[in-house]
């Protein structure tokens, strides 16, 4: 489990996790078509709170470490599955994927939410991000 | 009627080349270009050329000649070599001039590309996560493909098989060894469902263009790469392009089915009259999909095309004949100058081992690349 008091998240503004977890997207507010992330600077959207379970649209496996910059994942590298899922009446939104076995992976299959700690540093805090688990 | 066409063609090989700029290499193609249809750089009335990552291509009047000529910068991702070929083509129609070249050329280091996401309009917490890479971009794109079409991971290996066979015929190509069938089947995965024999790497060469008006090209005797259609495309409204963070649910056509799309009314023919193809195969599962926004085929049918050889030189619609990206690496700069090279061998009959038969009277070239831009060229003879 994280330890919440000592865990950051990677940005603000992208999701929340009360009263789940879930992302934060932005609606146009004329068109009403929904995004993620938000661009706080962009005055066309408002901030929503997007739908936290959907399903699996398409994906991957990460098999090899990314360049850092800008990766700031750990130095040790394990696989990791990446995919998009599909938050109904909302967006298709891309994130990391947590919780299955990779060859257990099905498009289709129903997915939450959910936060993952990205890195544990040696003194025990952590950053955070979000990650769709099974549902 | 008014035509443009391509008199002149030259290469860099592509693949790595120690001790050589970028720069350099784009010189040595615009050397190349300039022999095979014998005029001089002094003859050229205005260049386009660019590349991604290796400098300005206009510095190269100093080594080509202080002609004064005009010669235009353009820098416009995987689009840069077609962007290129637009401009140059556009300034002869014009009428204004009757000679141009256009190129291309580049010069990566290896690994995959390492695009920051500030230049892509992204979040810096979307590179942290470890997101920003193109190559789960084409992975996610071809498993939603596969699993909408009905396509097994037996025509990626096809794909790729394809290539490094075609590749091994061809002069300017980076991997010229014919790898077998099983071992790309159990290659190591990159990401999956494509594994390493599957995606092309980051690679350099240069390629360079002579294009003349109608009247010049008949003066030269030089008529066998007419320009029946040159387009680039950005993307639609629901289309699925590298480095994105969402989709909208309701799905769209992408920068190629609108940019093909485009190039068949400019060129007044259909995908049925097209007698060879070089679409971008950034990895294999690319290749699969471009066949069928291109119009070649319906989506689903790449599968039994591919077991049927349909795609083979001496298939009846030939795709990647000098082994594509796969083989040849992909410089950014220079990669769609490349296809159209590839097309202008074919339609003069000169590519020997690869030379696809009854020497073919229309080529077709497409190229994509991030953020979701696509060129398209016909030739005809």
């Amino acid at each position: 489990m994280l330890d919440r008091m000592r865990s950051q998240p990677i940005a603000p503004q992208v999701f929340e996790t009360e009263p789940v977890p879930h992302l934060i997207g932005g609606r146009h507010r004329q068109t009403g078509r929904i995004v993620f992330p938000l661009d706080a600077n962009d005055e066309q959207f408002q901030a929503c709170a997007l739908p936290s379970a959907g399903t699996l649209w398409s994906y991957t496996i990460q098999r090899f470490r990314p360049k850092s910059p800008p990766y700031a994942g750990p130095e040790s590298f394990e696989p990791f599955a990446v995919g998009y899922v599909e938050l109904p009446d909302a967006v298709i939104v891309e994130g990391r994927l947590t919780g299955v076995a990779f060859d257990q992976l099905r498009i289709g299959m129903p997915m939450r939410l959910t936060v993952i700690a990205l890195r544990t540093d040696p003194d025990g805090s952590s950053v955070t991000t979000y990650a769709f688990r099974p549902a | 009627m008014s035509g443009v066409y391509i008199v002149g063609i030259g290469i860099h090989p592509f693949g790595r080349s120690e001790g050589s700029s970028g720069l350099k290499q784009g010189e040595v193609a615009v050397r190349a270009a300039l022999a095979d249809c014998k005029l001089q750089w002094s003859d050229m009335q205005f260049a386009f050329g660019g590349s991604d990552a290796s400098g300005n291509a206009d510095t190269l009047v100093t080594q080509l000649g202080l002609t004064g000529l005009p010669f235009i910068n353009v820098k416009n991702g995987c689009a840069t070599g077609g962007s290129a070929l637009f401009g140059s083509y556009s300034s002869i129609l014009s009428g204004q001039f009757d000679l141009g070249i256009a190129m291309g050329f580049d010069k990566h280091p290896r690994g995959a590309f390492d695009p920051r996401p500030a230049d892509w309009g992204l979040p810096e917490w979307y590179g942290e996560i470890g997101l920003m890479l193109t190559t789960q971009f084409f992975a996610t794109k071809i498993r939603r493909y596969m699993h909408l079409h009905g396509i097994t991971s037996e025509s990626l290996v096809r794909v790729a098989h394809k290539a490094f066979r075609n590749g091994a015929h061809a002069g300017h190509a980076w991997r010229r060894t014919p790898v077998d069938l099983e071992t790309i089947r159990n290659a190591p995965m990159v990401s999956d469902p494509l594994n390493k024999f599957m995606f092309c790497s980051p690679a350099e060469g240069g390629v360079a263009l002579v294009l003349a008006s109608e009247r010049k090209a008949s003066e030269l005797g030089r008529t066998q790469a007419r320009i029946a259609a040159v387009t680039t495309r950005t993307r639609p409204p629901g289309s699925f392009e590298v480095f994105a963070p969402c989709l909208d649910i309701v799905r769209g056509p992408s920068a190629t089915s609108i940019a093909s799309r485009a190039a068949y009314d400019m060129a007044g023919i259909g995908p049925e009259d097209i007698d060879v193809a070089q679409v971008q195969d950034t990895e294999s599962g690319a290749e699969i999909m471009h066949m069928a926004e291109n119009g070649f085929c319906a989506d689903g049918e790449q599968e039994a095309w591919l077991a049927e050889g349909r795609t083979e030189i001496n298939g009846p619609l030939p795709i990647n004949t000098d082994g594509g990206c796969l083989a040849c690496g992909e410089p950014i700069g220079a990669s769609g100058l490349r296809q159209v090279y590839e097309n202008v061998v074919q339609l003069r009959g000169a590519g020997g081992a690869r030379q696809v038969p009854n020497t073919p009277k229309t080529a077709y070239s497409h190229v994509y690349g991030a953020p979701g831009v696509s060129a398209v060229v016909i030739l005809e003879r």
